[in-house]
């Protein structure tokens, strides 16, 4: 059934393919980040002609499938005369769909800052971009990170739906390689094997890192 | 070192009595200066504040006059923590004016008349007014001199080794000197505290407001922190308004005491009037019961008067 020297000849095709596979994640984490700012800063805007428009896009992004997002991008847009890449769709949809989630992160981070530190600032005469910058950004984000790198990994494992807008990824090719011989088995276990090679690390380094900053903020604490 | 010539002459003065009730006058009527008068830093004039339907500053007037120490006392929910915040711009008023050194705070003229201060009027008579919290609210990502020498680099424009001279010769003064590497999480309250203050005052505010700045430190670091506070009043150009449950601190500092009690100014005097011959009845039970109060817990701040400032 299970054929090994089979299994170890297709390894470097696949093996071929993870870096697209991680450009898409790391591209589609970067657009996620830089998009849930603006979104987590209107979703708290005083002004309800922002705040309510965004929170409703934002929802409805949450929570429709990312593979139907995928879709819409990359073979409906085109009636509209816009044409995009398997891989800019994909980084687009992934970073677009996990940006309303980065959002509600950051939005933890920044309630996570005490009322006390706006009221400092404002009686030190901050303006408000000042209050932003140096004082409530630069604490909100820390305690993000843990959770921002769990986004990371589930974004790293959302990547085999990319496959529906074609892009070349590992799932891709390993349905191309078990058409090619009729063989899936050994194609799409190798496939899970790399996902958990490269996840289960970066799990523990995530759990390491935040292991490390509630130490540090401990030590911080104390006394 | 505020540069404010006329309220060093202001403070020498022995007469601290409260305003006389003809000098009272409503918000719109014109001010008719005839006497020389020394203006007040801060007068608040029918200063009222509401939480939704809870009235908690019914017509307050209180003038402030440079230098001039003002010691705030009253029951919980008196209102007094409010009477500060509205000053710093931390709370609107609901109805009423306050003037900072002459000049409207939360309203500015356009055309002939008041209409609400806009982010950049307040900005900048926000400048004339520090305040420090009783809860210190540093901020915990920068070091000591970073707090300190933030907002002269942010606010003031000032260059960075200006700024840092500057602080370092304040935290010396507040006896932190040694600490300036340290995080906020590595002091004691009474440390952070002065912290805390020596980051309002680098800003050289005309008036300095003192929020219960004792009440969240151990007792045993709560006279270091007052011994700060009074090392700075004695330099005598700033005016202070002190909230404080310290009353033998009140009688030290201050030039005049209020007593506040429902959301008005129910007594004022000098500390002697204030805590001798209180005439209220309110002021009377709530002495009474303060004094209970501290007999109970023998003496919470005493004994460490003297020792701090200068570790
Ligand atoms: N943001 C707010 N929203 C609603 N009510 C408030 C708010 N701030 C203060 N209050 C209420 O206003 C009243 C006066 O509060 P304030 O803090 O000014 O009193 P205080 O004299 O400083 O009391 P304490 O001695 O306990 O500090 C209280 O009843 C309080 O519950
Ligand atoms: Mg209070």
């Amino acid at each position: 059934m299970w054929d090994w020297s089979y299994a170890w000849s297709i390894v470097p095709e696949l093996i071929k393919v993870v870096p697209i596979t991680l450009i898409a994640t790391f591209g589609g984490f970067a657009v996620a980040c830089l998009l849930g700012l603006p979104i987590a800063l209107a979703r708290r805007a005083r002004s309800r002609w922002i705040s309510w428009p965004v929170t409703w896009v934002a929802e409805f992004i949450r929570s429709t499938p990312l593979l139907i997002q995928l879709i819409v991008l990359f073979y409906a847009l085109p009636n509209y005369g816009i044409v995009l890449s398997p891989m800019t769709a994909g980084i687009l949809g992934l970073g677009i769909h996990y940006s309303t989630y980065l959002a509600e992160v950051y939005r933890g981070g920044i309630e996570s800052v005490p009322k006390g530190q706006w009221e400092a600032s404002r009686a030190l005469n901050l303006t408000k971009a000042q209050t932003w910058l140096r004082v409530v950004l630069p604490q909100s984000v820390p305690p993000t990170i843990p959770v921002m790198g769990n986004y990371l990994i589930v974004m790293f494992k959302e990547t085999p739906t990319l496959s529906a807008i074609t892009l070349v990824e590992l799932l891709t090719t390993a349905k191309a390689i078990g058409s090619h011989s009729f063989r899936y088995v050994e194609a799409i276990t190798l496939v899970g094997v790399i996902f958990l090679l490269l996840s289960y690390p970066s799990g523990l380094l995530v759990r390491r890192l935040e292991l490390h900053l509630k130490r540090r903020e401990r030590s911080v604490e104390a006394k | 070192m505020i540069g404010q010539t006329e309220t060093l002459r202001e403070t020498e003065q022995p007469d601290v009595a409260p305003p006389a009730p003809e000098r009272r006058r409503g918000p719109e009527e014109p001010e008719t200066n005839v006497k020389e008068e020394i203006r007040p830093i801060v007068r608040y004039r029918g200063i009222t504040k509401s939480f939704g339907s809870h009235q908690v500053l019914d017509r307050i007037d209180l003038d402030i006059r440079p230098g001039e120490k003002v010691a705030l006392i009253g029951p919980s929910g008196s209102g007094k923590t409010t009477l500060a915040r509205l000053l710093m711009t931390l709370e609107e008023p609901t109805s009423g004016t306050i003037e900072v050194d002459g000049e409207q705070l939360w309203h500015m003229e356009r055309k002939g008349r008041l209409v609400p201060a806009d982010e950049k009027h307040l900005h900048r008579v926000r400048g004339k007014i520090g305040m420090v919290f009783q809860h210190f609210n540093l901020f915990p990502h920068m070091n000591i001199l970073r707090n300190v020498t933030e907002a002269m680099v942010l606010v003031q424009r000032m260059p960075k080794e200006e700024a840092e001279a500057r602080a370092l010769a304040m935290l010396e003064r507040v006896g932190l000197q040694e600490r300036t590497k340290h995080y906020p999480a590595q002091l004691s309250g009474g440390q952070k505290q002065r912290v805390a203050i020596a980051r309002a005052l680098v800003m050289q505010p005309n008036i300095m407001l003192f929020d219960e700045v004792t009440s969240a430190l151990d007792p045993e670091l709560v006279g270091e922190v007052l011994d700060v506070i009074k090392n700075v009043a004695a330099e005598g150009e700033m005016a202070m308004m002190l909230i404080t449950h310290e009353m033998d601190f009140a009688r030290d500092i201050a030039d005049r005491v209020l007593f506040t009690d429902g959301g008005r100014i129910v007594e004022q005097g000098t500390p002697e009037q204030i805590f001798e011959n209180p005439r209220s009845e309110r002021l009377q039970s709530f002495l009474t019961r303060f004094r209970g109060r501290r007999a109970d817990d023998a003496g919470t701040s005493a004994g460490s008067m003297t020792a701090a400032g200068r570790e």
